[in-house]
């Protein structure tokens, strides 16, 4: 490669994402997907929900989450294909299928939120 | 450099490791789940997306979504996967006192003044995401 390397923003994407990921997703998933399907919370309401996403403000911090979300799992990922499972000579193909789905992942969440 | 060189080939020098090498120490497979916590947290990203979307359908694919939630297998799923974003976690805020060097007044900031920072930090937002979501 010429020229400055790619790696250290992708590495300073891996991690705000696992920070940000290792601050607010335990909580929100417990609370989403666990203590309000079981009961332990009532459940928001529709209207409520539609109030709290169409803030501009909520919906930037969920991009925000998702996109660095994503390519902490992408440069994360990448690298436990190639010392877990020893794949280093397909250096380029891994690269592209990690990075290539978080973008993808980032793009959906952008067109979602934009679009809500 | 030489055309002959390949990067990733140097196979002449470099035994061979076999493929579930990280089967063979507790140490070695906790570093494997630790690396595979990723797959946790895209998983809750696009769960959350998924959220999101069924919110913006409408009242009742919003209903359709939560009663989803409720199903056994997919609550096992999720209890599975904030395991592993607890793993995550966890590992992630014990690590932050090697990535995060700090000085003040010309003195290292001790590693368990760092660490209980961010414990802190985490009980703090995740008071903030529990009682914002009572609330709505």
């Amino acid at each position: 490669m010429k020229g400055r390397s790619i790696e250290p923003f992708f590495w300073s994407l891996f991690s705000s994402g696992g920070m940000l990921a290792a601050l607010v997703l335990p909580a929100l998933a417990l609370a989403l997907w666990v203590a309000i399907p079981l009961g332990w919370l009532q459940a928001p309401g529709h209207q409520h929900l539609v109030a709290l996403i169409g803030h501009p403000v909520t919906r930037l911090c969920l991009f925000g989450l998702i996109a660095l979300a994503s390519f902490h799992w992408g440069h994360r990922f990448r690298f436990t294909l190639y010392d877990g499972l020893q794949l280093k000579h397909l250096f380029g193909l891994i690269a592209t299928l990690c990075y290539g789905g978080a973008t993808i992942l980032t793009a959906v969440a952008a067109y979602v939120l934009w679009t809500f | 450099m030489n055309p002959e060189y390949r990067l990733y080939h140097p196979k002449w020098h470099r035994r061979k490791v076999p493929i579930f090498w990280w089967l063979r120490k507790w140490s070695y497979m906790k570093f494997i789940l630790r690396e595979l916590t990723s797959l946790a947290v895209v998983y809750a990203a696009v769960l959350l997306l998924l959220q999101v979307v069924a919110v913006s359908r409408g009242e009742e694919a919003y209903a359709n979504f939560l009663a989803f939630l409720e199903r056994p297998r997919v609550l096992a799923a999720n209890i599975l996967i904030i395991l592993g974003l607890l793993f995550h976690a966890v590992t992630w805020f014990n690590l932050a006192p090697q990535a995060l060097v700090l000085r003040l007044l010309g003195r290292r900031i001790p590693d368990r003044v760092v660490l209980l920072a961010h414990y802190l930090g985490w009980l703090a937002v995740s008071a903030l995401i529990f009682g914002g979501l009572a609330r709505l």
